[in-house]
């Protein structure tokens, strides 16, 4: 059974947190990612969670690395300083494989920037902001709708692959409201816990286990090493998701994902009405990127046209997918926090 | 034969990384020793700092996590709050839980989290190669003090014990050491007191312990431990600071 409620992004994200089975909340204020802990903070009490106010982020996303590393579906959020903030914990979580779900309302940067929507973090996200080789699955949902979507998928890979999963929102999607339609609710004690988990060996068979990163033997740390990678590539292979809309083999091929793909969708709307050979590819997963599928929808394209609330960060992926240095690459982008408008988009696209 | 002493259950069977004289060892076993007469290692879990004792993981047969550098009382936080019926301790250095995660200790404190923590003090960083802690007493030379530790320039010695006494979540905050047998036997008996508050939901439990580092103090084993007794416990004073005599 499901429901239909309106509600603005950013508690959506909470309900459908407590919906896919968390209960254990930590967070630290930051507009425009504020409702997400002030919903919380009135939402796990009434089934029986517990949402903490961390220090800091520093801390907050360490509880969720405990409380990740003894089983539990845990979350924080964040919008970009705060992220930046989290980067040294969300490394350790990804040598140690411990799975969490992170979600970062994209604001505009650098330094304290703005507050308002921005997606200058993809560099920060899908390169392993952290120190080491590590990769995180990156969810950039265009609607509340999809985020509701993809909250149970975003748990259910974190632990299938222990790893850490963040969901890439802006605050544009984090503030709008809409109508969305949730899903029943996971019942937290039939989410097993998994036999890795640091949660007192009388829980699992009475052999210690250890959650670390720390591997002094080179050789050994090597080894882990080569073994992530082998799961990246696994996730690569089977978790890469995007979109696609508008003529089958385009002249012109748009990439963007998030907020910047919602608001081009109604100028492509407009140009194929008009008889243009035209598409949008959406990268759903940041990473893994959609390579192969871009690769193909760019075959015949002349121009690739690449829009981001950025300076132009996920162009390099684009660039590196289509690797044919005979097409023409065009970047339009907004770093800063301003919003695109279809119009501007349309005309754009119309006037190259 | 009356058997007098015997190697907790607990403590695994390997020879650990300590240096000679260095009293993080003795303090794993009489944690070891404690967890095994209260019969909890099996619901116990340890969070092991960066530092000396990062290794801690390999020495008691309990589930363990190894934290960031600082950050292991947020980590216990979520561990407790994950699994209100097991034990969880944080096992830290002064650098660990005084300077970088000074923050997160403060406010399991602060917070009243229910679980307990360890602190070392052995007044240096010993795992980096002796450089100046929060703890470095006044007028020692450390790599990052050359000229001594002065007050003007580098700050006073922190003293957890009485800081954390003073915050309301606290159920117990105590300073003891291990420099003698007498002390030795009072350190099991905290060790046990936190556990047992802890086990009732009391609240923060801490408990300091001045140990040595004879590498970094650059001393043999015995003076370190002489040092111990009669410089270390004038800045830290040995003793209760705060104690919980009832549990709601
Ligand atoms: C973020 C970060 N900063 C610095 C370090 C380097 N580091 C490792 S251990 C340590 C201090 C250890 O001293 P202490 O906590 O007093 O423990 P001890 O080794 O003396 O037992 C430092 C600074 C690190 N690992 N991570
Ligand atoms: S360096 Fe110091 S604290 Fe570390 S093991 Fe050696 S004596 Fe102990």
């Amino acid at each position: 059974m499901s429901e239909r409620i309106l509600m603005k992004g950013n508690e959506a994200v909470g309900e459908a947190a407590v919906r896919a089975g968390c209960r254990l909340y930590f967070g630290y204020p930051i507009t425009p990612a504020s409702e997400i802990a002030e919903y919380m903070a009135y939402r796990l009490p009434q089934v029986g969670g517990t949402f903490v106010q961390a220090e800091s982020e520093v801390s907050a996303v360490n509880m969720v690395y405990g409380a990740a590393a003894a089983g539990k579906y845990a979350m924080t959020a964040s919008s970009s300083p705060g992220f930046s903030l989290m980067q040294e914990a969300i490394s350790y979580m990804a040598g140690a494989e411990v799975p969490a779900v992170l979600v970062n309302v994209v604001r505009g940067g650098p330094g304290l920037g703005d507050i308002q929507p921005a997606q200058s973090d993809y560099f920060q996200m899908t390169k392993g902001g952290g120190h080491g080789d590590y990769r995180l699955l990156v969810f950039a949902p265009y609607t509340i709708q999809e985020v509701v979507n993809l909250m149970p998928t975003a748990y259910e890979l974190a632990f299938k692959y222990r790893n850490p999963v963040v969901l890439a929102l802006d605050g544009l999607i984090g503030q709008m409201m809409e109508a969305v339609e949730f899903t029943d609710f996971r019942n937290p004690d039939e989410i097993p816990i998994p036999e890795w988990a640091v949660s007192g060996k009388f829980r699992h068979g009475g052999k210690k286990n250890i959650n670390t990163s720390l591997d002094l033997i080179p050789e050994k740390l090597e080894a882990h090493n080569w073994k992530l990678q082998k799961k990246y590539s696994e996730i690569e292979e089977k978790e890469t998701r995007f979109s696609y809309f508008g003529v089958d083999n385009p002249e012109t091929l748009v990439v963007a994902y998030g907020t910047v793909a919602r608001v081009a969708m109604s100028a492509l709307k407009k140009l194929l009405n008009a008889g243009r050979s035209i598409g949008i590819l959406r990268p759903i997963t940041l990473w893994p990127f959609p390579k192969q599928a871009l690769a193909e929808k760019a075959r015949h394209a002349k121009r690739i046209v690449v829009l981001e609330m950025s300076s132009g960060q996920m162009i390099e992926d684009v660039k590196l997918s289509v690797f044919d240095p005979n097409k023409q690459y065009e970047f339009y982008g907004h770093p800063g926090g301003v919003t695109f408008t279809p119009t501007e988009i349309e005309e754009y696209l119309v006037r190259g | 034969m009356k058997v007098v002493y015997e190697r907790p259950k607990t403590l695994e069977k390997v020879t650990n990384h300590y240096c000679p004289g260095c009293h993080h060892g003795i303090l794993h076993a009489l944690i070891a020793e404690v967890l095994d007469e209260m019969g909890l290692a099996e619901k116990a879990v340890g969070v092991a700092p960066v530092g000396c004792a990062v290794l801690a993981y390999n020495y008691l047969d309990i589930d363990w996590i190894e934290a960031p550098h600082g950050r292991a009382v947020a980590i216990a936080t979520g561990i407790k709050l994950a699994h209100p019926d097991v034990l969880v301790f944080t096992y830290q250095g002064d650098g660990d839980a005084a300077a970088i995660g000074l923050a997160e200790t403060m406010y399991g404190a602060i917070r009243g989290v229910n679980v307990t923590t360890f602190l070392y003090n052995n007044a240096i960083y010993g795992m980096t190669g002796g450089q100046m802690a929060p703890t470095t007493l006044l007028g020692m030379k450390t790599t990052t003090s050359p000229y001594g530790r002065d007050a003007k320039r580098e700050g006073y010695p922190l003293k957890m014990a009485e800081t954390i006494a003073l915050q309301g979540g606290t159920a117990f905050s105590a300073r003891t050491a291990l420099f003698n047998p007498k002390m030795i036997m009072e350190t099991k008996k905290r060790i046990r007191q936190v556990f047992e508050l802890q086990m009732k939901g009391a609240g923060f439990t801490f408990l300091e312990v001045v140990g040595t580092c004879p590498t970094n103090w650059g001393m043999s084993p015995v003076d370190a431990t002489k040092f111990a007794e009669t410089e270390m416990v004038k800045t830290f004073p040995l003793g209760v600071y705060k104690e919980l005599k009832e549990v709601e």
